[in-house]
């Protein structure tokens, strides 16, 4: 008999928890956040290829392009951005770009990384530890500034590169990574599509470049001396680590390892390629033979281009971005520069701010809604070709938005830069070149 | 004495290396050089930048030869590094006046 009504009572106690059990939950303190493995694998896997994509990639991509007498002191830009971005990062750079403040950058709350625990989550990544989309975002606030080193190659000063990058990733790239990626962002809050870092990367790194190649001056002997570069081994080496490591950067901007992701990784290596063939192809036509610094530099004006779209289109908008990528950098990285006359000269400008802004404007006409599709508040991302021809509009305001602060506030910086210590490095010392003057270092 | 001085093309190095053994000579200079004559150079172009480069790799020959020999050195250098195209080189000679072997203190004909 009591075994009966204790089997009873079990019951009913059951039954009466399945029924109310969601009421207890809500009184309840707030679930812990629920990380996911897979996620946080292959971020942290994303983040060292990001990396990898400054050091070495672009080190020796840009390394091997200049003379012989600046090969120690252009890879040693790429190191020391590396090093000194990372620890601003952490007194205040994630801060600013990646905590809640205003629409326009954001705050405090998190100086030194303060708040950042094993367990803890960013509300843009809840599925991965925070120290992992910290670190993330950090390899792509460094990989920015080390793209405009190719713009002032051969000349300018190590003091005045370290002081103008502090500068320029704290009040350059972290407000506008804040606009177009931080849930606060107004760029973000007004639908620009930026999946990986068209504009808060490429358009940013391009132009501050083509600033600091106006403002620097032309090199010495530009346009008469042979500055044919030191071993475009090293360069296709370089490019091919960007290659590799991009997929941690467009198909790891999924935040998640799922079909997202897979689809990113797809159309990055789809456009590359076709990027690639169309700069070989057109420069073979234009000037006879086919290069290896040109399907390099083909590759990589893909790999720019796909980056703004690469969570948005379908392997067929790759193909279209390739083509227009290869083709239209070509020609801003031979003809356009030519004729306007600046030296920028690794073509900062030609590849990553052209390419950005092809991707970018694509992606308002190829993003399928196929691939985000609306999911209950958050409407499809798509674009002119899914009927939305207002995104190419949308897209358009945030190359322009990011174009101009860039470019202000690029100029600014460098200004006060210059009149502080000078930019450039003295005429002998451009001459001699910079590895022995400024670093002490040669190679034999 | 006399020095012979020849520029050739750095492909004919062995050629002319064997060659040269095989009339007597036991020892030489060689440099790595740059120059032109009427070979034109090349032009190379890295994304539109165009460079015209006139200078091409050569090699400088050096022997020191006793002044009998000068007339078969020459000749022997001319066959083995001829190849009928323009940027063949071309042999100087110039008087030499003192030799000596470091090791012996042989001095002039001794030492050559």
């Amino acid at each position: 008999m009591n075994s009966k009504l204790l089997y009873r009572a079990g019951l009913i106690a059951l039954v009466a928890a399945a029924l109310f059990e969601p009421a207890f939950a809500e009184e309840a303190a707030p679930a812990a956040p629920k990380l996911d493995t897979g996620d946080t694998a292959w971020m942290l896997t994303s983040t060292a290829l990001v990396l990898m994509m400054t050091i070495p990639g672009l080190a020796l991509f840009y390394c091997g392009m200049v003379r012989k007498k600046n090969v120690l002191a252009t890879a040693m830009q790429s190191f020391a951005v590396t090093c000194l971005v990372t620890i601003l990062w952490t007194i205040i750079g994630y801060s600013l770009a990646f905590t809640s403040g205003s629409a326009y950058i954001g705050g405090m709350s998190q100086f030194f990384l303060t708040g950042m625990g094993t367990g803890t989550v960013n509300d843009l990544a809840k599925t991965i530890p925070e120290p992992v989309y910290a670190m993330y975002q950090l390899t792509f606030a460094i990989i920015t500034p080390a793209l405009i080193c190719g713009a002032f190659a051969d000349r300018m000063k190590f003091s005045a590169l370290l002081w103008f990058m502090g500068a320029w990733s704290l009040l350059v790239y972290c407000p506008i990574a804040h606009w177009v990626w931080h849930g606060d962002g107004f760029l973000s809050s007004w639908g620009v599509l930026d999946f990986a870092g068209g504009t808060v990367v490429h358009i940013n790194a391009g132009v501050a470049g083509l600033m600091a190649a106006i403002v620097m001056g032309k090199r010495q002997g530009f346009g008469t001396d042979n500055m044919a570069p030191y071993n475009l081994v090293y360069s296709l080496v370089g490019a091919s680590l960007l290659w590799v490591g991009w997929f941690g950067f467009n198909a790891g901007s999924a935040v998640a390892a799922n079909g997202n992701a897979g689809m990113a990784m797809a159309v990055t290596q789809i456009a590359t390629a076709m990027a690639a063939l169309a700069w070989m192809f057109a420069e073979w036509m234009t000037r006879g033979k086919p290069s290896v610094l040109g399907i390099i530099s083909g590759a990589v004006a893909g790999l720019v281009a796909i980056t703004p779209a690469s969570g948005f289109v379908d392997p067929i908008g790759a193909l279209v971005i390739g083509i227009a990528a290869g083709v239209i950098c070509y020609w801003a990285s031979t003809s356009l520069k030519k004729m306007v006359g600046y030296d920028d000269s690794l073509d900062a400008f030609g590849v990553h701010a052209i390419g950005g802004i092809v991707g970018a404007m694509l992606t308002g006409v190829l993003a399928r809604a196929a691939i985000n599709p609306a999911s209950g508040e958050t409407p499809a991302k798509a674009g002119l070709i899914d009927g939305n021809p207002g995104q190419v509009l949308i897209q358009f305001y945030g190359v322009a938005i990011t174009l101009i602060y860039c470019a202000v506030a690029t100029l600014i910086i460098l200004k006060v830069i210059d009149l502080i210590i000078g930019l450039r490095v003295k005429p002998e010392v451009e001459r001699d070149g910079l590895d022995l003057a400024l670093h002490g270092e040669t190679i034999h | 004495m006399k020095i012979v001085m020849a520029i050739i093309k750095p492909f004919k190095l062995d050629e002319v290396r064997d060659a040269l053994t095989g009339v007597g000579v036991h020892g030489m200079t060689v440099t790595e050089v740059k120059g032109y004559g009427r070979q034109k150079g090349h032009t190379e172009i890295y994304r539109g930048a165009e460079y015209a480069v006139s200078f091409l790799p050569k090699l400088k020959i050096e022997v020191a030869v006793a002044s009998n020999q000068v007339d078969k050195v020459i000749s022997t250098i001319t066959s083995a590094a001829k190849t009928g195209q323009i940027g063949d080189g071309k042999i100087f000679v110039f008087g030499l006046d003192t030799a000596v072997r470091i090791r012996t203190g042989e001095t002039d004909d001794a030492a050559l």
